[in-house]
């Protein structure tokens, strides 16, 4: 490379430089959507304060967060889970729409089995659904090698368009059809009581059933990579196929299965968007709240570990939260995607700055490196 | 289904492959030098938003306007490419994750939502468009002459932008040094070739084609700004890249092709043909690109791929 900027590969990452870059990342990031608001003639400051107490301290505002963090803990999952095998899998807004045809059909099909079964049906319901949508990227990439990014973000198309026949243009069996007012308004069935999931009420403060089982999830899921065969043939797919296919791991069943493990918890997403919260099939909610999208920038933020992935999930949901109860003139909904990708521009080149030592190209050889800390300033 | 059907979806199919070509060209430079851009989708909405707004608040000629419109796009394409191609060729963040980190800040919910609502451009129709010129005169020509001779000079350019292309692509020291650092880095850097200019200057060129492409929907294509307008055009446009095996003219081709795929929903839908639901031709475009993409993909067609060699990977001299 010959651009003014040197940059080398740090042999060990000091320990005090993981944390210190995230934090200083975030500043920077809110320093930055700070210059927009400026620019736009909003106050940052007082922006910023109305978003806290619109995400957490107000009434029902961290009920609210939840409720927003749960489907992103999904899909923050999903591609946290694909990418750490480098298939990336950016389906996962799809696979959360046929997840929750998926899991309303079965709601509305088993309505009258036994409330936990019941639960259990629509959340297998779910995954199934997603996990079938996931298999044909995957399927794909193993035998064809197609790019699995295109294919997947296609199908993202198709299964949005799917939803919207079932309820809008056909009679299906998603659409309520009893009321003559539904042909007018078309809208989807609505689930009987028993299939509504039980959440944990403490106080005023309600915890859904389904961020519940997301955190069980993401703790199966870093055992799963970190302790077990499974988790150690994903990782080593990931950084070198070549010696994957070498030692003997079957590549392409690999591909497919992690890719519809996937896809399964992108499902559930779609689950628990009935069961949880809509206990109906809302096409146009569903399209609207493009959670499987923020779902990558979950996953890239956690730096596709599952547990960062429950706190990051918080903190985007709380901000995704902010933005919907501040939403007018002074707040647009715009604002929230562009705050979360100046987060993620600083959080991921933050991220190569604590691996790699970067400093001006001097001409001498010998020269002392400029120590990272000082470069981050000059960079920024 | 009559001729004039057929000939209202080819007319139609022009328009709406427009915007494939000319980010689909931007991206293939793009990639052709060894970067993945997978931002088009959000830098065509910049590339839409700030063109539309300039359309409406500027006053003027409209012509003028509409130049000035047009250098907005390019400028706003060009400004998202910057921010990818600093993260990916300078601190060398994965191309994949900083490409979809731009879909995301700019795209629907992001930047280009947030700019249509700051400055208020949104739901009105536009007071300045690109209208069809009768070229030559040929306008009434059979067939020809609604197809090629009476479309409006957004496209005529699209169509000198193509040869534009090839010519600096196949023909020029430039493009062959292009396509020699999209090989092989090391070796072109060895040759004295500039590896990170190369890369920094057809990353921009991508993002103003990108955003040019996005100009087109607001200027010409449907002249009025809504979140999201350009509804996975720029995806299509990158797909669009692969199966044309990085080839311009095989490029232009699919480009018409997946027009014709999203002019059928609409043409059949004015002249009230329903044979299939309407979200079945919605769905089409994006269909057939996952086929076309597995077609492209077959042990038949890799015996003639043209990927370039060092797409998605960064290169230094350093680490080699």
């Amino acid at each position: 490379m010959t651009g003014p900027l040197r940059i080398e590969r740090r042999l060990n990452t000091p320990g005090w430089l993981k944390f210190a870059v995230p934090i200083a990342s975030l500043f920077l990031a809110a320093i930055i959507t700070g210059i927009l608001l400026l620019a736009t003639g909003h106050n940052p400051f007082s922006t910023y304060h109305q978003m806290y107490s619109a995400a957490v301290t107000s009434d029902g505002a961290l009920s609210a967060t939840f409720v927003y963090a749960t489907p992103m803990l999904f899909t923050g999952l999903c591609a946290a889970f694909a990418f750490r095998m480098r298939t990336y899998n950016i389906g996962g807004e799809g696979q959360l729409y046929m997840g929750a045809v998926g899991a309303s059909a079965t709601g509305l099909v088993l309505g009258d089995w036994p409330r936990p079964l019941l639960i259990i049906a629509m959340v297998l319901g779910g995954a199934l659904a997603g996990m079938v949508w996931a298999a044909i990227p995957a399927l794909l990439r193993a035998y064809l090698r197609t790019n699995e990014i295109l294919t997947s973000l296609m199908l993202n198309y198709v299964a949005g368009f799917f939803m919207y026949y079932l309820i809008y243009d056909s009679d299906s069996y998603w659409r309520d059809l009893s009321t003559p007012g539904a042909s007018v308004f078309p809208t989807g069935k609505t689930l009987v009581p028993a299939a509504s999931w039980p959440g944990i009420t403490i106080g005023t403060f309600v915890l859904p059933m389904g961020f519940v089982l997301g955190v069980g999830l993401a703790v199966s899921l870093l055992f799963l990579i970190r302790s077990t065969r499974y988790g150690f043939e994903m990782r080593v797919v990931g950084d070198s196929p070549q010696a994957a296919n070498y030692s003997g791991i079957r590549t392409k069943r690999k591909i497919v299965s992690v890719m519809a493990i996937s896809g399964g918890i992108a499902g559930i997403a779609g689950s628990s968007q009935i069961g949880d919260f809509g206990h109906v099939l809302d096409p146009r909610g569903l399209q609207q709240a493009q959670y499987g999208y923020t779902g990558i920038v979950v996953a890239a933020l956690a730096l596709y570990n599952p547990l960062a992935v429950v706190i990051v999930s918080l903190f985007i949901g709380g901000l995704t939260n902010a933005g919907f109860a501040l939403e007018g003139p002074s707040f647009p909904t715009g604002l929230v995607g562009t705050m979360e990708g100046i987060i993620l521009f600083t959080v991921l080149g933050g991220e190569i700055l604590a691996r790699y030592r970067i400093g001006l190209r001097h001409r001498a050889v010998a020269s002392t490196p400029v120590s990272a800390v000082t470069a981050t300033k000059a960079a920024s | 289904m009559n001729s004039n059907v057929v000939l209202a979806v080819l007319v139609s199919a022009i328009s709406f492959g427009t915007p494939l070509v000319v980010a689909g060209l931007g991206e293939l430079l793009t990639e052709r030098s060894g970067v993945l851009n997978l931002g088009v989708e959000g830098m065509m909405l910049m590339g839409a938003v700030t063109a539309f707004c300039v359309s409406q608040k500027m006053h003027g000629p409209a012509g003028l306007i509409l130049l000035l419109a047009v250098l907005a796009s390019l400028v706003a394409g060009g400004a998202m490419a910057l921010i990818h191609a600093f993260l990916t060729i300078t601190i060398r963040v994965n191309q994949i994750v900083s490409g979809l980190a731009i879909t995301i800040f700019a795209g629907i919910i992001g930047l280009s939502s947030y700019l249509g609502q700051v400055w208020n451009i949104g739901g009105v129709a536009g007071r300045h468009q690109f209208n069809s010129i009768d070229l030559l005169g040929w306008k009434n020509v059979p067939i020809l002459g609604p197809l090629l001779f009476n479309q409006d000079a957004f496209v005529y350019a699209s169509w000198v932008l193509v040869v534009a292309v090839m010519y600096y692509l196949y023909r020029t020291r430039p493009g062959l040094y292009l396509r020699a650092v999209g090989e092989n880095p090391a070796a072109a850097d060895a040759m004295g070739i500039n590896v990170t200019a190369y890369r920094y200057i057809h990353t921009l060129i991508g993002g103003a084609f990108a955003g040019l492409a996005g100009a087109y929907f607001t200027l010409a294509l449907a002249p009025i700004w809504t979140d999201g307008l350009t509804a996975g055009m720029g995806w299509i446009a990158i797909a669009l890249v692969i199966f044309a095996f990085w080839r311009p003219d095989l490029l232009v081709l699919g480009a018409y092709l997946f027009g014709v795929f999203s002019a059928l929903g609409p043409t059949l839908q004015t002249r009230n043909i329903t044979v299939l639901p309407s979200e079945f031709y919605s769905a089409l475009p994006f269909l057939m690109t996952v086929i076309a993409l597995a077609a492209a993909s077959t042990s038949w067609a890799n015996r003639r791929i043209g990927t370039p060699a060092s797409l998605g990977i960064p290169y230094t001299r350093e680490e080699g």
